[in-house]
């Protein structure tokens, strides 16, 4: 009877053709917007990311990566002495003014690493050499600065422009990928860090260090955490740390979320709602096969294999009509679009239970139904 | 033909069937007895709304009924769990509808299939079977048509041929012909007796087409919820 169920679903061209647009169009949504909420979050942490160290130590009260409380100097040797611990550098992380030429002012994350290794430094470089980095008044912007200043033309290789009344010349432009403030960044060293910003206190924003091989990330940041009282992460801990602060003090979960909880929704409901009424339509067929002796176990199996069927086709063409929308409009990282593999799984997952109950209610409804309505 | 020392292959007693409940209770079968007879073809005839369909449902065990007993094949129907009338009604009935109710997605052949694929038969032994029965009900070059691309004549055939492919003890009729125009129907009735009627099968056959009275053996009359009058109809050359 499988043969037929199959037939009974392709065989209604129009009617199958309805049922796989709802079930696409549901996936679609959802992975689409699920995918936009994910890059959004993505971005949350770019500046973890673009940096890309596995340890990262912060001041025991942090909240997020974007928001700095400097640490004293004398952390960067706390932290290399411990045991476990491979290397450690300082970075500086902060907001700067940068006047351009043309006279105009704009906010800029100035990122100072280490001069020594560079460690930090973004993994692609669009344009110059990253190493000039370490020439006097050296600036590497990345390409989201150059877009925010002005484009290519206002800002490339060898511009000059001010920061805190001080030189920075433009020796690179780095690609990294686009954060969620859209602040432009710009490298440079941790001593031209000292140069540009203002006197105070402490300068230190950050120690980045890595564990040795062999010992697990996580003990080597329990071992920093206790034996000097500052605060340590692992990469990862310290990204979600900082996107779940993002959804819980910005509009950006609540409005997201529940927009994406609303596609979902929609979505779900939709994909039932089609495939529901696809049973109930065939309500008189059904009819017919179990007055010719189908016994309702078979009519279920064949309703079930009809979802499954038109439920993974449905989730095919849906992903693969979400990512071509995520190629097009992310392309170049402009758009947040993270089409994730967990992602995927959970829509899977979700539509295959969808799917399941659908069926489900179709076959309570097929058990009930007296076949004698073929009569009718 | 049928002496009442036979055995009826349907033996129903006390058939009472309401539909509703409370005010809008309407009692549509008010204590029916009917015996049906191997070998017969059985007209039931009354007006329409007279409870004719739902003493089909009932004797096929599609429908619960109220009151009152069925036997079919010596087999009490309302002592059986639901699943097993349900196999026996695949192995012991055919069904004809007013309306075919053929499956739109299957080819004639597909649709003679179904009631085989259902006893679990091999889909290829059973389409060579549903060939062989549209052979008999005279469609043998449209067993790879769909039903949409057939006359209603042709579909009421593939119809027949599906009741038939079971080879059931009990082929069951509703207005078989009420779809059809005048000869066509006369030639549905003549398939069903050359093709259905044989000796260890009893048909039975809801009709008010008086056109097609002749073709029965016994004629029974429901009114008002009671089955009023039996009467055997006398066939031309066999008076
Ligand atoms: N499922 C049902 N629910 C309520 N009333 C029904 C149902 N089935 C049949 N009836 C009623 O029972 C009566 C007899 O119907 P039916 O057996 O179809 O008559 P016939 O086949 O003789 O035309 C009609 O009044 C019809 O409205
Ligand atoms: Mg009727």
């Amino acid at each position: 009877m499988n043969y037929v169920a199959l037939k009974m679903l392709f065989g209604d061209r129009a009617k199958y053709l309805m049922l796989l647009c709802g079930l696409t169009f549901a996936v679609m949504l959802i992975v689409q917007q699920g995918s936009i909420f994910w890059g959004l979050m993505m971005w949350s942490q770019a500046s973890i990311t673009n940096l890309n160290v596995p340890i990262w130590v912060t001041d025991p009260g942090i909240a997020q990566v974007d928001e700095v409380k400097p640490l004293a100097d004398t952390a960067v040797d706390r932290v290399r002495s411990l045991d476990g611990v491979e290397w450690a550098v300082p970075l500086y992380k902060g907001l700067l003014r940068a006047r351009l030429a043309t006279g105009e002012y704009h906010q800029i994350t100035l990122t100072g690493l280490e001069s020594a290794t560079l460690i930090g430094r973004p993994a692609e470089v669009q344009e110059g050499r990253f190493e000039d980095i370490l020439q006097p008044d050296a600036v590497v912007l990345d390409q989201w600065a150059v877009e925010r200043m002005g484009g290519p033309t206002v800002v490339r290789v060898g511009t000059i422009f001010e920061l805190n009344d001080k030189l920075a010349r433009v020796v690179a432009i780095a690609k990294t990928q686009k954060s969620f403030t859209n602040i432009p960044v710009v490298y440079t060293t941790y001593e031209g860090a000292m140069r540009y910003v203002p006197r105070e206190r402490r300068i230190l924003s950050y120690v980045l260090a890595k564990h040795k091989d062999g010992v697990p990330v996580e003990d080597v940041v329990q071992r920093i955490r206790t034996q000097t009282g500052l605060g340590a992460f692992t990469q990862e801990d310290f990204g979600f740390k900082t996107y779940m602060w993002v959804l819980v003090n910005t509009g950006i979960g609540i409005n997201f979320g529940t927009t994406i909880l609303l596609g979902f929704i929609v979505g779900m409901a939709i994909a039932g709602q089609t495939f529901y009424l696809f049973t109930i339509e065939n309500l008189r067929q059904f009819g017919a096969l179990k007055a010719m002796g189908a016994s309702s176990f078979t009519l279920a199996r064949m309703i079930l294999l009809q979802a499954f069927t038109v439920g993974l086709t449905g989730y095919g063409v849906g992903i693969g009509l979400a990512t071509v929308f995520g190629f097009l409009t992310a392309q170049g990282g402009n758009l947040p679009f993270a089409e994730t593999w967990q992602l995927l799984l959970l829509v899977l997952v979700a539509l295959l239970a969808i799917c399941l109950v659908s069926a489900s209610v179709s076959i309570i409804k097929l058990a009930r139904l007296e076949p004698a309505i073929v009569f009718r | 033909m049928n002496d009442d020392s036979q055995p009826a292959a349907v033996r129903a007693r006390g058939i009472v069937k309401s539909f509703g409940t409370g005010d809008t209770q309407i009692t549509v079968l008010k204590g029916i007895d009917l015996d049906i007879y191997l070998g017969e073809l059985l007209l039931l005839v009354g007006e329409s709304g007279g409870g004719k369909t739902t003493l089909l449902s009932a004797i096929a065990g599609i429908l619960d009924i109220n009151e009152g007993n069925i036997d079919v094949l010596g087999v009490p129907l309302s002592a059986l769990p639901a699943n097993k009338r349900t196999r026996f009604r695949g192995q012991t009935m055919g069904f004809i509808y007013q309306q075919f109710n053929l499956l739109p997605a299957l080819t004639a052949a597909e649709n003679v299939a179904v009631p085989l694929l259902i006893q679990n038969i091999g889909r290829s032994e059973a389409l060579r079977r549903a060939r062989g029965m549209l052979n008999r009900v005279g469609l043998p070059d449209r067993t790879e048509f769909l039903p949409k691309n057939l006359s209603g004549g042709q579909q009421q055939r593939v119809a027949i041929a599906r009741a038939l492919v079971n080879e059931p003890r009990l082929l069951i009729c509703d207005e078989p012909t009420a779809a059809l125009d005048g000869p066509n129907g006369q030639k549905i009735m003549e398939l069903l007796r050359e093709v259905g009627r044989s000796p260890d099968r009893c048909v039975i056959v809801v009709t008010h087409d008086s056109r097609i009275f002749h073709f029965g053996d016994r004629m029974a009359s429901l009114t008002d919820g009671r089955i009023t009058n039996i009467e055997r109809i006398q066939q031309e050359g066999t008076a």
